[in-house]
């Protein structure tokens, strides 16, 4: 026996070949708060479900010891008999019903067989919200008449209510702001004078450096190191170094005679609020400007507000109030639609190709030539259906998309190609500015060198792209210019030759700590 | 290239026509061929010639993800104001038919408004209008049948082309359809071969096209000679074939039908594609309710009278037509000719069950039945893929 909680031994998980995760351990001990830190897509998300058992046992190789004994889970429901819990990052509440009936959703107080014991049900969720520190909060009222910063604490209330033992919180501070993140903190703190074992996913390293123990640091689905507070620095530089650490290999095609051109695109003063908030300001005095031939990048963390700032030049097919001067080609043009948009030479490569990209049932072809289709191939609204055809041929062979012919339904494509299909559609509008959110998001290393590839072409033949996404290599990697972008406002604008990862954190780092003052 | 590409006719496509034949062909088995008859052809195509033009309008809406539950009431609304028009009031015949069609269309752009502008799911905004229409209806023919109309009339629901241009006992109209189509058939098939060659795309082997062609021209002659030897080319049979020609060429040849099958695919990627799909909205419910319009004036005209409970359950057969036609339930996916081949499926069966001597309410039961089934065919075969 040892004093750990848990013990991860040798976890290696795969993903249609790929490994997510590769000989990963992971040791917590009983009652202290443990950090899980690493950048998106290093394999935080994927361990917690293989422990929480949404990974059931098989499919992973490794074995968890958990108070001692071996789990196999194999599901949500029997880890949470044992006591552990998680909470997504996305909120579980259902908004419409009331508080008391969140906190003990899926765990309803029954007096009878189902039959629901409502007084039982307000007066033990009181004694949940008083743990947290909401106990002047009504159990009655819907819970989406609370702030999303309650609302995470309710969270917290209803895994309380489930006896937990050990609390998985996957960035719980994401929404918050820095008063409501601080509140929460405190909470975790509490529950751990209260015996309760928690790993919180964050990637605010103050954060971390606040409530945590202890903290491991995870790195393209490998352990790379624990850090014990009181043994180890804590520190945040020295997070970082152990997060980005990595040799750089030539994933990245070499851009060859980069000649840059006029600024070609323009974004001045640029503001943004919620669309179902008028109060909160999403992008504050955003000023960006790209050449013709030049890749410049947007970096930040997830819900910086880079796909929200894209989505409102756009068309504005994001937020409302917004303010600010767009130039293209030198003139000031007016993007009230997205029609406008595309018809300004613009184009945006959604970061989510199977909600906003593709036409999943409808094929290669029709989908290529969705946004191009009036300005391109119809005449008096008629749709020449030849000339459809001969360009999605060659835009397949061009950008290699791997399907049987052009006919072949997009839901059949994997990933990569589907990814293909996207840029196509786009390239197919004939736009001098591209915004590609999340270009390589869930497909594998080959297909990523070649949309790379693409981008270079795409720099090559004049046109000023920008590249949004999470991962700094890759921006790195990809882009001439860097702008950082943090909570809606730029954060810092940084050359090739300055740019690195460690560069890129400390922009965000630094700005991080202004807001809060 | 030197190597000669092929691909199979796609038997998916042509599945429901052949369901459509078999069906028919089993009930001429039962009947002893009682619907082989000239008479009994004309019928099929007169009856069903408002279900018709109603699926072509709701495969548009089945197209979006929905359905357009009013177009029964709007079919009767627009009989009962040709009614009043015609009986009480005594206009011209071409201005009543005028009133119902903008009628019709006003009740389009009514649910479009709602759909489009407000943002009411369509599947409110219909069922409200299929009661507002049915109780306007009645509140107009105050509950009662308004008729008989003139026979100029009837002409548009009940007349034939032409109907004395015969030799011997057969109408020289029919033959002359027939030798046109036939034309049209072969020259259309020449022609996207060529195109095919030209661009050096995938042909279908020569004997499926012969075979497909041969049946397309068999049926057209099989058709017109039955019409030929009863009365003639009935007028409705002109109003269909253009409705459907011209729908057809929308959803298949525009970039306005197009918009309909992205929006339908993927609302959010069909805007993020700068398809205005509010916009597209509107116009297909508005298009719903001018087709809803010309069913009307079509039904009254066939009946001679307006009667407030016409066009009953309309809508309920529009809607079966385009899913028995293949149309996905989710939007998307969908053809004209599908929706035409659901309803003429729909059409024989009820005629064929008739002549059997099955009530209408074992009917009912039957044709629930083969909805369930096709449906459920359709999505297993999806499946297995």
């Amino acid at each position: 026996m040892s004093d750990y909680i848990l013990e991860m031994n040798h976890i290696t998980k795969e993903f249609s070949g790929v490994k997510a995760l590769d000989d990963v351990n992971l040791k917590v001990k009983k009652g202290e708060i443990h950090g899980l830190c690493g950048e998106n897509g290093a394999g935080k998300s994927t361990l917690m479900n293989v422990l929480s058992g949404v990974y059931p046992y098989g499919t992973y190789s490794g074995d968890i010891v958990y108070k001692g004994e071996t789990c196999k889970f194999k599901d949500l429901k029997e880890s949470e008999a044992k006591g552990i819990v998680i909470i997504h990052q996305e909120l579980a509440l259902s908004p419409l019903l009331s508080v008391a009936e969140n906190v003990f959703i899926g765990n309803e107080q029954t007096s009878m067989k189902g039959v629901i014991d409502w007084t039982a049900t307000r007066k033990k969720a009181q004694e949940m919200l008083a743990k947290v520190g909401l106990e002047h909060e009504d159990v009655n009222v819907p819970v989406n008449s609370l702030g999303v910063g309650k609302q995470q604490l309710i969270e917290i209330a209803k895994a309380m209510a489930k006896k937990v033992d050990l609390l998985i919180l996957d960035e719980p501070t994401a929404a918050l702001n820095d008063e409501e993140s601080k509140k929460l903190l405190d909470i975790m703190l509490e529950l751990k004078n209260h015996g309760v074992t928690s790993i919180i996913i964050s990637h605010k390293l103050n954060e971390l450096e606040y409530v945590c123990d202890a903290l491991t640091i995870i790195r393209d689905g490998h352990t790379i190191e624990t850090l014990n507070k009181g043994v180890d620095e804590f520190t945040e530089d020295r997070v970082i170094k152990g997060m980005v650490g990595r040799e750089m290999t030539n994933r990245y095609p070499v851009r060859e005679g980069v000649e840059l051109g006029k600024v070609i695109f323009e974004v001045n003063n640029w503001n943004v609020y919620h669309p179902d908030d008028g109060e909160r300001q999403m992008i504050r005095n955003i000023n960006i400007s790209v050449r013709a031939g030049e890749v410049v990048g947007l970096a930040g963390l997830m819900g910086a507000g880079r796909t929200e700032f894209a989505m409102s030049l756009f068309g504005k097919s994001y937020g409302q109030k917004i303010s600010g001067t767009v130039k293209i080609n030198g003139q000031e043009v007016h993007l009230n639609s997205v029609k406008d948009a595309i018809d300004s030479k613009l184009a945006y490569v959604s970061e989510d190709r199977k909600t906003y990209g593709l036409v999943l049932i409808d094929d290669i072809k029709h989908n290529m030539t969705m946004a191009a289709l009036r300005k391109f191939f119809s005449k008096k609204g008629v749709v020449n259906a030849n000339d459809e055809i001969v360009s999605a041929e060659e835009y397949k062979k061009r950008i290699n998309v791997k399907a049987n012919s052009i006919e072949q339904t997009v839901g059949s494509l994997s990933g990569g190609n589907q990814q293909k299909v996207v840029l196509a559609k786009w390239m197919l509008t004939q736009p001098d500015v591209l915004i590609l959110d999340e270009p390589t998001r869930g497909i594998d290393v080959g297909a990523k060198y070649e949309i790379y590839c693409v981008i270079n072409d795409l720099a090559k033949a004049g046109k000023a792209v920008i590249v949004i996404s999470s991962e700094m290599q890759e921006i790195i990697g990809t882009c001439d210019r860097v702008y950082v972008i943090n909570e809606g406002e730029i954060a810092g604008e940084l050359n090739k030759d300055e740019v690195s990862q460690e560069k890129i954190m400390q922009c965000i780092m630094a700005h991080n700590r202004k807001g809060g003052e | 290239m030197e190597k000669k590409k092929t691909a199979n006719l796609d038997m998916k496509q042509y599945g429901m026509f052949i369901v459509l034949i078999a069906v028919f062909l089993i009930f001429a088995f039962m009947t002893g061929g009682k619907n082989l008859s000239p008479a009994n052809i004309n019928n099929l195509i007169l009856q069903n010639s408002y279900v018709v033009i109603l699926a072509t309008g709701m495969l548009l809406c089945v197209l979006t993800g929905n359905v357009d539950l009013g177009v029964g009431s709007v079919v009767a609304l627009c009989g009962a104001v040709v009614g009043v028009l015609l009986i009480d009031v005594k206009v011209p015949m071409v201005v009543a038919i005028l009133a119902a069609l903008i009628v019709g269309l006003l009740c389009g752009m009514f649910s479009g408004f709602f759909i489009s502008v407000m943002g009411v799911p369509p599947f409110i905004v219909t069922l409200a209008t299929m009661l507002m229409g049915r109780g306007a209806t009645y509140t107009i023919l105050k509950a009662q049948t308004k008729g008989p109309f003139n026979a100029s009339y009837n002409y548009i629901g009940a007349g034939f082309l032409f109907p004395n241009a015969k030799i011997g006992n057969f109408n020289m109209i029919c033959l002359l359809v027939a030798i046109i189509a036939t034309v049209f058939i072969i020259i259309g098939e020449v022609k996207g071969i060529a195109t095919k060659k030209k661009y050096g795309f995938a042909q279908n082997p020569f004997y499926q096209t012969v075979i497909k062609d041969g049946i397309f021209i068999f049926l057209v002659w099989f058709v017109l000679i039955k019409l030929g030897q009863y009365s003639g080319f009935p007028f409705v049979l002109v109003i269909m074939a253009c409705i459907v020609g011209v729908y057809h060429f929308i959803t298949s040849k525009t970039v306005a039908g197009r918009q309909i099958y992205a929006l339908g695919g993927n609302r959010k990627a069909a805007q993020l594609s700068g398809i205005k799909t509010d916009r597209v909205f509107f116009w297909v419910y508005t298009n719903m309710g001018f087709l809803a319009g010309v069913a009307g004036v079509v039904l009254s005209a066939r009946n001679g009278s307006a009667t407030p409970k016409a066009g009953d359950q309309f809508e309920m057969d529009a809607i079966a037509s385009c899913y028995l036609g293949g149309a996905a339930v989710a939007g998307g996916a969908g053809t004209i000719f599908g929706a035409v081949i659901g309803a003429f499926i729909m059409g024989v069966l009820n005629n064929g069950m008739s002549l059997y001597g099955w009530s209408t309410d074992i009917q009912k039961i039957v044709k629930g039945a083969v909805l369930l089934v096709a449906v459920t065919a359709d999505l297993m075969s999806k499946r297995k893929k």
